[in-house]
């Protein structure tokens, strides 16, 4: 019995969002009399963040501290149209939408704070406390929360904001096919390190490094959190799971969670990660999405690992020890690549 | 069928509630008691997600006779925090952004706590054990060990 190590790579080029017939997201923002604003989403938020990131960008954008933002989603009831949580596109749409939204609000409760100052509105500007001023003049100044009281009870304006944000559907080229579906892309590349038995054919992860390109990180430790547990999903797709282990036939299929394989605590392998930051044109605040991209380039790359230990190409996922062992066996023993 | 009549401590207060007989501790504590900390994941001890603390011991809610706990202590993640404070897991846990979805948090939180109160300065080794049990689907794990053991360097700190 012998164990080989082997290291593979994979690189990934991720289209943000879908186009099938056009992909939009809508936000609505609006003030409270409090002077705390509610952003009006139907995005779910699965516990990836969209909550925190949408909060975030509608507190930049309007100029308030992110404490007086409030995020009400997941509801179809009351809020606007989104596409849903899916092809890495939260950030990205949604967070364009609210972006919208958000300075549509801006707008209005400047004015608003303008005819309380007796002041024209392009000479005010926010200081992210709370408080909207006279440029050059912090002490000519009213809090958000006196001009939303004054909107309300006096001015007889809503301050809130609609925004959409739309990629609209591409076209194909009749003669090449050809179509952009995509207004921008993620990047990831990912070396995995594997140790690999062949008496058993079972695959243990040895270490990963990667490097993720998503744009800006509107929130550094929501996308490290992204990467650390999507790459986890990514060896168990890799390694371990799936409900039809001997598809088509629908044999030894797994019934319940004990049944269904996935990496334990014990299972897992260091993981080292680096986040390249190059903001996209359209993204708000130039952020594209970590999202799917986490998992993918893993699946690949301990693929190409478990070549580079033993010599043995599987196309077949999950690559469990039954197939890493037959394919030993077939080809004649292990076949060690020449270490990269 | 007769209902049975159960007293037993439920963090820390006395509870009396009427079973009927087969009753699994998950369902006597969120619908008698409304205590909904403990969750249903999978009801056959295979996700971790309703382990609760009974006399101290980690136990699966969802496989536990409610009739079994006559007279005993009942923990659950309800009765972890100090009035408005929370315990250092659920801090640590915060801190290390050891939940996403948050649907295991409550039983990884019973599990680490019952490793915490038996082993206040546990190995890494340690706290994979200890939470092996509970799946997660979100985090990787990585994130719940390290605050695990973040919590564990806090209490050794005010130790």
């Amino acid at each position: 019995m012998t164990r080989h190590r082997g290291r593979g790579i994979a690189s990934v080029n991720y289209p943000i969002g879908m186009n099938l017939g056009g992909d939009p997201s809508q936000a609505l923002v609006h003030s409270n009399p409090s002077g705390k604003f509610t952003v009006a989403l139907s995005s779910i938020d699965l516990g990836q963040g969209m909550k925190s990131v949408t909060r975030q960008i509608c507190a930049e954008t309007l100029g308030v501290p992110v404490e007086d933002v409030y995020v009400d989603t997941a509801d179809s009831d009351t809020g606007p149209h989104c596409m849903g949580s899916f092809a890495s596109r939260g950030t990205h749409r949604v967070g364009n939408a609210v972006m919208a939204a958000a300075r549509e609000a801006r707008g209005v409760m400047m004015e608003a704070a303008a005819e309380e100052l007796e002041v024209n509105a392009a000479d005010l500007e926010t200081d992210g406390r709370g408080n909207i001023h006279v440029k050059g003049a912090p002490h000519r100044s009213i809090s958000t929360k006196d001009v939303a009281i004054a909107a309300q009870f006096k001015q007889g304006k809503t301050i809130s904001g609609r925004g959409i944000f739309l990629v609209p559907l591409s076209d194909v080229d009749p003669e090449t096919g050809e179509m952009s579906p995509a207004t921008c892309y993620a990047h990831a590349c990912l070396v995995a390190e594997v140790e690999v038995d062949d008496e058993t054919g079972e695959v243990a992860m040895v270490r990963m490094d990667s490097a993720y390109e998503l744009g800006r990180a509107l929130n550094p430790r929501l996308v490290e959190q992204q990467l650390v547990g999507g790459a986890w999903m990514g060896v168990s797709h890799a390694l371990y799971e799936t409900p039809e282990p001997y598809y088509p036939d629908p044999v030894h299929g797994p019934r319940d969670f004990v049944e269904y394989l996935m990496p334990g605590p014990g299972d897992i392998c260091p993981h080292d990660i680096a986040v390249l930051e190059r903001p996209a044109p359209d993204g708000p605040f130039g952020a594209k999405g970590p999202g799917e991209m986490c998992a993918n380039p893993v699946l690949p790359a301990v693929a190409n690992a478990i070549f580079n230990a033993v010599g043995v190409r599987i196309d077949d996922l999950p690559i469990t020890p039954e197939k890493v062992l037959r394919a030993i066996k077939a080809q004649g023993g292990a076949r060690p690549q020449a270490r990269r | 069928m007769a209902k049975t009549a159960l007293q037993f401590r439920h963090n820390g207060r006395d509870v009396a509630i009427f079973v009927d007989g087969g009753t699994n501790l998950l369902v006597a504590l969120r619908e008698l008691i409304g205590d909904m900390t403990p969750k249903f994941g999978c009801g056959q001890g295979g996700c971790g997600t309703c382990s609760v603390l009974i006399d101290g011991e980690l136990h699966l809610s969802c496989l536990t006779l409610a009739e079994t706990v006559a007279g005993r202590s009942v923990e659950t993640l309800d009765g972890i925090k100090d009035g408005p404070n929370l315990h250092p897991l659920q801090r640590a846990f915060a801190d290390n952004f050891a939940a996403q979805c948050g649907y295991c948090t409550p039983g990884m939180l019973m599990a680490a706590k019952a490793l915490l109160d038996r082993n206040s300065q546990p190995s890494r080794a340690e706290v994979v054990e200890a939470i092996s049990g509970n799946i997660c689907r979100c985090t990787g794990y990585e994130p719940i060990i390290n605050a695990v053991l973040a919590a564990a360097s806090v209490s050794r700190a005010r130790a």
